[in-house]
C-alpha cells in the first residue's frame, strides 16, 4: 500500500428497503424513520431511507474487504446525504498517506450520479 | 454500569446486515466489525450510554452528524465490555432552512474484562429546527 492507491467498488446495485429492516433488527436501531413510510413522510421526507450506519457498515465492509478485518484501527464517516431506495451505492478509498505500520486512508460513498453520502477516513495498520 | 459480553452469532448477523459475509466473522474467536459497537449504543437505557443528552430530541428532527471508533485492539468474540459515556460538546447552529439546529457530540470509553480501555466511541447527533422538507 502506498500513498495515492485507490480503489472503487459498487457495493449496492440497488438499495432495498429490506436492507434497512435486516440492518435495524441487527444493530438495534429502530427508528421507524428507516422502515415506516407513514413516519418518514409525516417528518417531511419523500420516504424511508437508510440508517446512516447502515451506509457506514457497507463502507466498513468495503475497507476490511481491501485491507483484512482486524486491521481497523480508526473509522470516521460524517454523514453528508440520505441514501434512498433504488439508488446504486458506490465506495471509493483512496491512500493518503503511509507511516510507521500504518496508513491514513480517507474514504467516500457516492451514488451513481456522483452525489456524495458519506466523506469518511481510516487508520489502517500494515 | 452494565457488561456487554461480545457476542460471535451477535457479530455475524452484524456482518451480514453490513452485507458482509466473511468468514472472519462466523468463528468463535470472530473479530468484529468496525461499527459493531453500535449495537451495543441501542442497548443502554435511553437517556444513557451513547444516547445521553439526546433524551427530548424529536425522532423525526433527529440526524446522525458524524461517528467515529478507535481501536486499541481488535475486539473479539468473548471480549466483555463496559461502557462510560459523556457528552463532550453541546452547541447550536443557525439552519440553512430556518430554524436552530442543536447539536450533541457523545464519546463512549469501551473497558474490556481486565479493565483496560480498548475503544472509543465518538459520535455528533443533529437535531434540526424544522422538519426536513426535501
Amino acid at each position: 500500500m502506498k500513498a495515492g492507491d485507490t480503489l472503487e467498488k459498487v457495493m449496492i446495485e440497488k438499495v432495498d428497503r429490506a436492507m434497512f429492516v435486516r440492518y435495524a433488527g441487527a444493530s438495534g436501531d429502530f427508528n421507524p424513520i428507516h422502515w415506516n413510510e407513514d413516519f418518514a413522510k409525516s417528518a417531511g421526507y419523500p420516504g424511508v431511507f437508510a440508517q446512516g450506519m447502515f451506509t457506514a457498515g457497507v463502507l466498513a465492509t468495503f475497507l476490511t474487504d481491501w485491507v483484512g478485518e482486524s486491521n481497523v484501527r480508526r473509522f470516521r464517516t460524517r454523514f453528508v446525504g440520505q441514501v434512498w431506495p433504488e439508488e446504486q451505492i458506490t465506495c471509493r478509498a483512496t491512500v493518503e498517506s503511509v507511516g510507521e505500520g500504518s496508513a491514513e486512508v480517507k474514504l467516500e460513498v457516492v451514488n451513481a450520479k456522483g452525489e456524495r453520502k458519506i466523506d469518511g477516513d481510516a487508520t489502517v495498520a500494515l | 454500569m452494565s457488561e456487554w459480553h461480545v457476542e460471535r452469532g451477535k457479530i455475524w448477523e452484524f456482518a451480514r446486515a453490513c452485507l458482509n459475509d466473511g468468514d472472519a466473522y462466523n468463528k468463535d474467536d470472530a473479530v468484529i466489525p468496525p461499527t459493531f459497537p453500535r449495537t451495543i449504543a441501542f442497548w443502554t437505557p435511553p437517556g444513557g450510554g451513547e444516547r445521553r443528552g439526546r433524551e427530548r430530541m424529536d425522532m423525526r428532527r433527529v440526524l446522525h452528524g458524524e461517528q467515529e471508533y478507535e481501536y486499541v485492539r481488535p475486539l473479539r468474540a468473548g471480549d466483555v465490555l463496559t461502557t462510560e459515556s459523556s457528552v463532550k460538546e453541546q452547541y447550536e447552529k443557525e439552519g440553512k432552512r430556518g430554524g436552530t439546529m442543536q447539536f450533541v457530540v457523545t464519546e463512549t470509553v469501551f473497558r474490556d474484562q481486565s479493565g483496560e480501555i480498548v475503544a472509543y466511541a465518538r459520535g455528533t447527533t443533529i437535531q434540526t429546527g424544522k422538519a426536513a422538507t426535501s
